[in-house]
């Protein structure tokens, strides 16, 4: 009998081992204060020594739209799209959500190698903790742009309650990267070198700052492909709700509502079945 | 397979020592082994030449070398062995955080680590870092309610619960961390009796602590480098020497073996 056998015989447990799926999640939702509390907790702890606190939440982004807004829109002169500083604004505060979730996310566990090394819980915690905290900051960053939308003389209008359902999509398409973000750093490290590059390469080829469709105008095909980016769904989806006179073909709902499910599932999968190789130090 | 042959034979010495006895947790034929990117040259005379490492500096450090034995309920295991040896490695092994590269451990609980730290903030006040840390050990938000004053009380840090964690001094900050960790109860527990920490006065009253949580848990493991308490409170001693076991067994022999090869 080996000790194995032995220890099954026993009804003993492998330690470490990766429980299945549904008792993983069910775990994980144990956690879900853990979750909240760490990601409230750093969003307070990393403000905590600035004069202006969490002003910086709003600060930040203003002045990215600021100096993107000046910059673009004297680059583009005429062909920029209607309602420059408004298109510029929602463009430029969303792509933040994504970015800051993709970034953190991929290094939610390689940045926690302390945590990870010395107490037990389910790791998917983590990730899911970093994008909770950006959520918590979009919150009042999208009261923020509701404000400057109207002081740039939007009307406000039923349809900006379809932000609601955008940004719960939105979250969830997130969650799956950041997960998938989080597994791929733990094997190569090297990738968190090439994740600002790879934001940058997403800022402009999303539409953040000029419309896909002027500048691309006379190759039709590439303006084709651009209903299947899934941030260029959710910018277009976001400026028609909240841009007086913008529309955007409704079934980016259904196309990025796709794209999210099957992000989110994969990402979950993709992080589970690892779960064992994250305390690893090498 | 003359190895599995062996463990078979271990075996039989083992069913025979159990008397019966239900065993909590067994390791069977642990391997760790890290890979770790090298800086500078190795050491001239180790007999590494630049062939053996495996490529780009990556070096691998064969940190244990198939450990095998078996814990019973209640007994209190003390682990010795030099900076080095692999205590560490084997202790967080058995708690499953990090995995091993060959062989298993089994448990008829998840064991502990008594150690919170990771989880803390220094920015935040130690009122959070309470909830912080109390939320990573796995309890709920009503439990901590209820723990927050004796957890505060034992740490004697009332008058500063409220400052930011990284004002405060080292040993106040060890106190709070200690505290977080004691408040939790265990099955099978590991205690690095370096974590009694503090002034002579807070040393004394955490080593009590450690002693009562002790008490209270299933199968503790202590590692330590005192022998004193080695011998204080265990039952059975092993000694774990270049990641490999050993010795294994009474108290008194394995650590006066140990002290003779340290003369």
């Amino acid at each position: 009998m080996s000790l194995a056998e032995y220890a099954d015989r026993n009804r003993l447990h492998r330690v470490g081992a990766r429980p299945s799926l549904p008792r993983y999640l069910a775990d994980a939702w144990g956690r879900r204060d853990f979750a909240i509390a760490m990601a409230k907790y750093k969003i307070e702890a990393s403000n905590q020594r600035n004069r202006l606190g969490m002003l910086w939440i709003f600060i930040k982004p203003t002045l990215n739209a600021l100096l993107y807004g000046a910059i673009f829109g004297i680059l583009q002169g005429a062909s920029r799209p209607e309602n420059f500083p408004m298109y510029v604004v929602i463009g430029v505060f969303l792509f933040e959500f994504f970015s800051t979730s993709m970034n953190n996310g991929a290094k939610s566990i390689t940045g926690n190698g302390a945590l990870v090394q010395s107490l037990a819980f389910p790791r998917i915690t983590l990730p899911v903790s970093t994008v909770i905290q950006q959520l918590m900051t979009l919150v009042p960053m999208l009261g923020v742009m509701v404000v400057y939308i109207l002081l740039l003389g939007a009307p406000i209008t039923v349809e900006w309650l379809l932000m609601i359902p955008l940004v719960a999509v939105f979250t969830m398409f997130n969650l799956g990267v950041a997960l998938i973000g989080a597994r791929l750093t733990v094997h190569v490290r090297d990738l968190t070198q090439l994740l600002p590059l790879f934001t940058r390469i997403l800022f402009y080829t999303s539409g953040v700052l000029f419309s896909i469709e002027t500048i691309l105008a006379s190759h039709p095909w590439a303006i084709a492909l651009f209903d299947y980016h899934p941030l260029h769904e959710v910018l277009s989806i976001a400026r028609g709700a909240l841009m007086p006179g913008v529309d955007y073909d409704p079934m980016y709902w259904l196309y990025f509502s796709v794209w999210s499910v099957a992000v989110f599932v994969a990402g979950v999968l993709f992080f589970w079945s690892a779960e064992e190789r994250y305390g690893r130090v090498d | 397979m003359a190895e599995s042959t062996k463990t078979g034979v271990d075996l039989a010495n083992q069913d025979a020592s159990a008397n019966g006895r239900k065993p909590v947790v067994v390791v069977d034929d642990l391997h760790v082994k890290y890979r770790v990117y090298a800086g500078g040259k190795p050491v001239k005379g180790t007999g590494r030449s630049l062939l053996k490492r495996s490529g780009g500096g990556i070096r691998e450090v064969h940190a244990l070398k198939g450990v095998s034995f078996t814990a019973y309920e209640n007994e209190s295991i003390g682990v010795i062995g030099s900076n080095g040896s692999g205590k560490s490695t084997l202790m967080r092994t058995l708690v499953g955080l990090t995995p091993p590269s060959d062989g298993a451990v089994y448990a008829s609980a998840r064991p502990n680590l008594l150690g919170v730290g990771a989880a803390l903030i220094p920015d935040l006040s130690g009122e959070k870092n309470i909830q912080l840390g109390g939320l990573a050990l796995g309890f709920s938000k009503q439990e901590i309610n209820g723990l927050r004053d004796d957890i505060v009380q034992f740490a004697e840090l009332e008058e500063f619960i409220d400052l930011p964690m990284r004002t405060y001094s080292s040993g106040m900050q060890a106190r709070l961390k200690f505290a977080i960790a004691a408040s939790k109860q265990h099955e099978i527990l590991i205690v690095d009796e370096a974590l009694a920490v503090g002034d002579q006065r807070f040393r004394k009253r955490s080593e009590a602590r450690i002693r009562e949580i002790r008490e209270n848990a299933g199968t503790v493991f202590l590692v330590s480098h005192s022998m004193k308490s080695i011998l204080d409170t265990c039952s059975r001693v092993i000694w774990i020497n270049k990641g490999v076991l050993q010795m294994d067994g009474d108290p008194k022999e394995v650590v006066d073996a140990y002290q003779e090869t340290k003369k």
